[in-house]
C-alpha cells in the first residue's frame, strides 16, 4: 500500500469514526430514555401525580415534590431574573473599562465554574443559620438563584450587545436619557435573547438536587409546601430518594420521576431553542 | 425627583446587582474559611493531608482527606479519558468534515447531553451502564467509579466538544488552504496544522471538562458508592468529596459540631482545585482569543 492510499483510507476511516462519536453520546441517551420509558411509563397514572409520599412503592406519588419544585421554579425567577438582568445591563452599557470591570470579569467566569454543592454549603451557613430561613423554598431559591445569575448575566450582555449601535444614536438623539434609552429601545430589541438565557438557566435550576440537598431539603415532605417558609422537596431529590432504596417498586418509580423530570426540562430547553431561533431571524433584519 | 437624581440611583441599583456576584465570591470563600478555621482547631493540617483514612462518621474517626481526594480523581479521569477523545472527534468532525446544516442540525441535540440533570445520568450508571459492564467484568462491584465515570463522560462531551470546536474555527483558512495546497487530505490537515493551531482552545476545554468532573456531584453520590477509599482501581465502590457531602447533609449533624466542620474542610478542598483549573482556562483563554485577531 503506497503512501496516497494509505492516507486517503485514514482520512475515510477517520470520516467514519468522526460520524460514531457525533452519534455514540445521542445514541446511549436514546438507550437509556428507551429504558426508562420501559419501566416507568407504566406508573405514570393520575394517582402518581396526586399522591404524597408513601413507604409503600404502589401508593408513592410525586404531589409534594411536584409542587415543591413548581415553588423553586417561580421565586428563582422571581429574584434571579432582575438581579441578573440588571447586572448584565450594569456591565455591558455603565461600568467603565479598566481594574473594577477586569475583577468583575473574571469573578463572573470563575463563579460559573464553581460546583454547584459549593453554593449549597454558602446556602446551609448563610441563608439556612445566619439568616435562620432554615431548609426553606427561600432558602433554595436563593441559593439556586446565585448559582445561575452568572448564566443570566452573561446572556443579558451578550443579548445587549447584539443590538444595533444605531437604535441608540437614533434614541438620544430624541433627547431620551441614558435609561430611558435602555428601557424603551435596548431591552425590548434585547428581550427575546434574554429570555432564552433566562429559561436555560431555570432548566438547570429545575433538574438540580445537590446543593438543595446540602442545604436541608427533605426527601420527605408530609404535607405539600404552601408558602416561602416552608419545608419542600423537589423532583430530582425525590427521584434520588428512590433510587437509593432496596425495594423495587421504587426503581419502578424513579423512573416514572425521570419521564416527568426529562419531560420538563427538554419543554424549557425546546422553548429556550425556539425564542432563540426565532430571536436570531429577526435581529438580522 | 429630577431625571438626573433618578438616572443616578438607577445606576447605583445596577451597580449594586452587579456587585452580588462579588458578594457571592466572598461570601463562599468567608464562609468555607470560618469552618475549616474551626475544624483545624481540632485536627491538624498534617493529619487531614496525610492519614489515609477518611472515617469521620465512624467511632474510631480518621481525616484524611486523600481517599476522598482520589476517588474525586479517578471519577474524573475516567470521565475526561471517555469524553476527550469522543468530543475531540466530534468538534474535528463538524468543523472540518461535515456540511453547515448538519451542523446547525446536531448542535443543538449535543448540547442536549449537558442539559439533562445529573440525578438521571446516576440513574442511567446504576440501571443500565453497570448491569452491562458487570455482564463483561464479573469481578465489578455494584457500586465503582468506572460506572459512574464512563457516565460523567457522556455528560461532559459537548463541553469538550463546543469549545474546541470554537478554537478550531478560529484556525485561519490560510493555514488550511496551504495544507491542502501541498496535497494534504484532511486528515493530515487536521492532525497536522489545524489542531496544533487550536491545541490551547483544545486545552482550556479539556480543563473546563475536568473542572466540571471535579465538582459533580449526583452521579457518584448515586453510581460511584460511598466508602472512601485510597485506591486507583476502578472497579471497586470509591467515595468522592461531593459524595460525602451529600452523605453527611443527608443524615441529621448538629451545627457546630467536628462532622459538620467536615464537609466544609471537603468543600474548601474542592472550591481550592476548580478554583485553580478555573482560573488557568481563563487566563490561556484570554491568551488563545488574542492569538488571532
Amino acid at each position: 500500500m503506497n503512501s496516497i492510499v494509505r492516507n486517503r483510507l485514514n482520512d475515510k476511516l477517520f470520516y467514519i469514526w468522526g460520524l460514531i462519536s457525533t452519534f455514540i453520546g445521542l445514541i446511549m441517551l436514546s438507550i437509556f430514555l428507551g429504558q426508562i420509558v420501559k419501566d416507568g411509563a407504566q406508573r405514570l397514572n393520575w394517582d402518581f401525580f396526586t399522591s404524597l409520599p408513601s413507604r409503600l412503592p404502589e401508593k408513592a406519588g410525586i404531589y409534594t415534590a411536584m409542587i415543591g419544585s413548581v415553588w423553586i421554579l417561580l421565586m428563582t425567577l422571581i429574584i434571579a431574573f432582575p438581579l441578573g438582568v440588571a447586572a448584565g445591563i450594569y456591565l455591558e452599557e455603565y461600568i467603565k473599562k479598566g481594574r473594577w470591570s477586569n475583577l468583575l470579569e473574571l469573578n463572573i467566569s470563575n463563579l460559573a465554574g464553581i460546583p454547584s454543592i459549593i453554593y449549597g454549603l454558602l446556602g446551609l451557613e448563610f441563608f439556612a443559620r445566619t439568616l435562620h430561613l432554615g431548609g426553606s423554598i427561600l432558602t433554595g431559591s436563593l441559593t439556586l438563584s446565585l448559582l445561575i445569575l452568572p448564566i443570566i448575566i452573561v446572556t443579558t450582555r451578550e443579548s445587549i450587545r447584539a443590538v444595533p449601535g444605531s437604535i441608540k444614536e437614533a434614541s438620544y438623539a430624541l433627547g431620551a436619557s441614558k435609561w430611558q434609552t435602555i428601557r424603551m429601545q435596548v431591552l425590548p430589541a434585547s428581550m427575546g435573547g434574554i429570555m432564552t438565557g433566562v429559561i436555560l438557566a431555570l432548566s438547570r435550576a429545575v433538574g438540580e438536587a445537590a446543593p438543595l440537598i446540602v442545604i436541608g431539603a427533605l426527601a420527605y415532605v408530609p404535607f405539600a409546601p404552601s408558602g416561602p417558609l416552608d419545608d419542600f422537596s423537589v423532583l430530582p431529590i425525590q427521584v434520588f430518594n428512590w433510587i437509593s432504596r432496596p425495594q423495587a417498586g421504587f426503581i419502578t418509580n424513579a423512573a416514572a420521576g425521570i419521564i416527568v423530570l426529562l419531560a420538563l426540562t427538554f419543554l424549557m430547553n425546546g422553548i429556550a431553542v425556539f425564542l432563540r431561533y426565532r430571536w436570531q431571524n429577526k435581529t438580522k433584519l | 425627583m429630577t431625571t438626573q437624581t433618578k438616572e443616578r440611583i438607577i445606576e447605583k441599583l445596577l451597580q449594586f446587582s452587579a456587585w452580588v456576584t462579588i458578594l457571592t465570591t466572598l461570601g463562599i470563600i468567608a464562609i468555607l474559611a470560618k469552618e475549616t478555621f474551626s475544624f483545624f482547631r481540632k485536627i491538624s493540617l498534617f493529619d487531614f493531608l496525610t492519614d489515609t483514612q477518611w472515617t469521620p462518621l465512624f467511632t474510631d474517626k480518621h481525616f484524611g482527606i486523600m481517599p476522598l481526594l482520589s476517588g474525586t480523581i479517578l471519577t474524573s479521569l475516567i470521565a475526561v479519558l471517555v469524553a476527550l477523545p469522543i468530543g475531540l472527534s466530534i468538534a474535528v468532525f463538524l468543523n472540518e468534515y461535515s456540511n453547515k446544516s448538519f451542523r446547525n442540525a446536531i448542535k443543538p441535540l449535543l448540547e442536549l447531553l449537558a442539559a439533562v440533570p445529573t440525578v438521571v445520568y446516576g440513574f442511567f450508571a446504576l440501571v443500565v451502564i453497570t448491569p452491562f459492564l458487570q455482564s463483561i467484568i464479573p469481578s465489578l462491584s455494584g457500586f465503582s467509579s468506572l460506572s459512574a465515570g464512563i457516565v460523567m463522560g457522556i455528560m461532559i462531551i459537548p463541553f469538550i466538544s463546543s469549545l474546541s470546536e470554537d478554537a478550531l474555527y478560529a484556525v485561519p483558512n490560510s493555514l488550511r488552504e496551504a495544507a491542502y495546497g501541498m496535497g494534504s487530505t484532511r486528515f493530515q490537515t487536521v492532525f497536522k496544522v489545524t489542531l496544533p493551531a487550536a491545541s490551547s482552545g483544545v486545552i482550556v476545554s479539556v480543563i473546563l471538562a475536568i473542572s466540571r468532573a471535579v465538582g459533580e456531584t449526583m452521579i457518584v453520590a448515586i453510581a460511584a458508592g460511598q466508602q472512601p477509599r485510597l485506591t486507583l482501581n476502578p472497579l471497586v465502590p470509591v467515595e468522592t468529596i461531593t459524595a460525602y457531602i451529600v452523605q453527611v447533609s443527608l443524615g441529621d449533624v448538629p451545627h457546630g459540631s467536628l462532622e459538620y466542620q467536615t464537609i466544609f474542610a471537603a468543600g474548601i478542598t474542592l472550591f481550592v482545585f476548580t478554583f485553580l483549573l478555573n482560573t488557568l482556562s481563563y487566563r490561556l483563554k484570554k491568551k488563545f482569543m488574542e492569538k488571532y485577531e
